[in-house]
């Protein structure tokens, strides 16, 4: 074999996998595969950790001096500036969907539930990583007070905000949405929550990345299926950028 | 070196996920490009390095896609898990780790050395069909270290993982910490692979890279 041959294998051997994962990746079957391992994914995560284990939490010195924004950083309406001049009093929070007695709740309401107060790491899809404590009333709570009927699968997320001119929703299961971490926030490191991370409350889902934890929270919704909400994913990252439903990951 | 088809069919399969797992990676890699120590790190300005961006045609898929790129990576990292698992199991059980790859006191002597080197530079001291020491401090590295490491660091960074076993981010020094081993771990085994592709190629190793394919060398028969 001549130098040059051997080279032009060794590119060839380099470029034809990744120029085959391409083509491949938009095909059905690919599709269904990815959506299948993605399954193993969390089937394993939640074999391996028990339904109601913790993330970890961290002593008020270990936080990081801030948590960025990313995504939405505010709400583009007179109504939600209106609400940052006043402290939100007139916000409300629905529960609703397949549950027994629907609610509305205002800041005031969730403040007076029992509170729990967590100091997590908050991670990125894109790799980077910040710890701040989030303070708010756990999501079981508002389920419980609502009675969720059995046939309820998935917890929708309604935000506030959109972003590229579509509405912000998010999604998760019922061991998620159970799971004690699982908290409304109002308030992060003891003061309201600021425009750029979600106010006036904003969903912490503590073992998934951060798309997961729905901004300008205004719904909570128990379905079935979220297969007829917007493109069906599950979520705004997982209908338009094709975003793994399950952030475990 | 004879090889048996356990040992190539892994060989192959590994070395597929491994390309897969890299250059997804690298997709991965451009979303932030930055790598913290600890448990958090969101600011360039507190990173010990900023990373190229690295271009399409080296990662995939061959644009900027960060969920695609995510779903090739955790679809490799079963066939990678999975197939490192497999490939342990067998060589501790039919002995290829212990009669091939584990190292004697004898091969951390300066002799075993040079016996090694001499086998390539000089035409009178033939290779006895069994790996050098440098061959066995290699593999046993790449096997044992660099890519159980991968492995490990992978779990640590994904947060579904975490509440079974938070001992292991905190030995791994936080979850920045475990992302950036995990950076390095990638590259030292991109060089490990860059030497041992060179070195397969090399004039002379031709019957090497046979035995990895057909399991035969074609040669006279050491073993």
């Amino acid at each position: 074999m001549t130098e040059i041959k051997r080279r032009t294998l060794l590119a060839g051997m380099a470029a034809l996998p990744a120029a085959a994962c391409s083509e491949i990746a938009d095909t059905g079957p690919a599709r269904s595969l990815f959506e299948t391992v993605e399954g193993w994914h969390r089937g394993a995560h939640r074999a391996l950790a028990a339904r109601q284990a913790l993330a970890p939490e961290y002593a008020p010195d270990e936080r990081s001096p801030d948590i960025r924004g990313n995504g939405s950083i505010s709400v583009d309406t007179p109504e939600y500036r209106e609400g940052l001049a006043n402290g939100f009093a007139d916000w409300r929070l629905a529960v609703g969907g397949l549950v027994d007695t629907p609610l509305r709740l205002g800041l005031d309401e969730l403040k007076a539930l029992p509170q729990r107060t967590q100091i997590t790491r908050h991670d990125c899809v894109e790799g980077w990583s910040a710890i701040a404590e989030w303070t708010g009333p756990q999501l079981s709570a508002l389920l419980d007070m609502a009675g969720v009927r059995e046939e309820a699968n998935f917890v929708i997320f309604r935000c506030a905000d959109t972003l590229y001119g579509r509405p912000y929703y998010e999604s998760v299961d019922m061991v998620d949405a159970y799971h004690p971490q699982t908290i409304i926030a109002h308030a992060l490191n003891g003061e309201p929550l600021p425009e750029k991370n979600g106010a006036p409350l904003r969903m912490r889902i503590e073992r998934q990345l951060g798309y997961k934890h729905a901004k300008y929270l205004t719904g909570i919704e128990a379905v079935a299926s979220f297969e007829d909400i917007y493109d069906g994913k599950g979520g705004y990252w997982e209908d338009t950028n094709g975003y793994q439903w399950y952030a475990g990951i | 070196m004879k090889h048996r088809l356990t040992t190539r069919l892994w060989h192959w399969i590994n070395a597929a996920a491994l390309i897969v797992l890299f250059m997804s990676g690298l997709n991965i890699s451009n979303a932030h490009r930055f790598l913290y120590w600890g448990d958090y790190g969101f600011d360039p300005k507190d990173a010990w390095l900023s990373v190229v961006r690295f271009p399409a045609w080296a990662t995939i898929p061959q644009r900027y896609d960060l969920a695609e790129a995510r779903d090739w990576h955790s679809l490799a990292a079963w066939v990678f898990a999975i197939g490192l698992l497999v490939m342990w199991v067998a060589s501790l059980v039919n002995r290829h780790f212990r009669r091939d790859v584990a190292t004697g006191l004898s091969d951390w002597k300066p002799a075993a050395w040079k016996r090694a080197l001499a086998q390539h530079t000089r035409d009178d001291v033939e290779p006895d069909g069994r790996y050098n020491a440098p061959q066995k401090i290699a593999y046993g590295l790449v096997l044992g270290v660099l890519l159980p490491l991968m492995i490990f660091t992978g779990l640590a960074i994904s947060p579904g993982i975490e509440p079974a076993v938070p001992w292991l981010v905190d030995l791994l020094g936080g979850r920045q910490s475990a992302r950036s081993i995990h950076f390095i771990t990638a590259w030292l085994i991109f060089a490990f692979a860059v030497g041992h592709v060179s070195l397969a190629f090399a004039p002379g190793q031709r019957a090497a890279l046979k035995a990895m394919l057909t399991g035969r060398t074609g040669e006279k028969q050491h073993d």
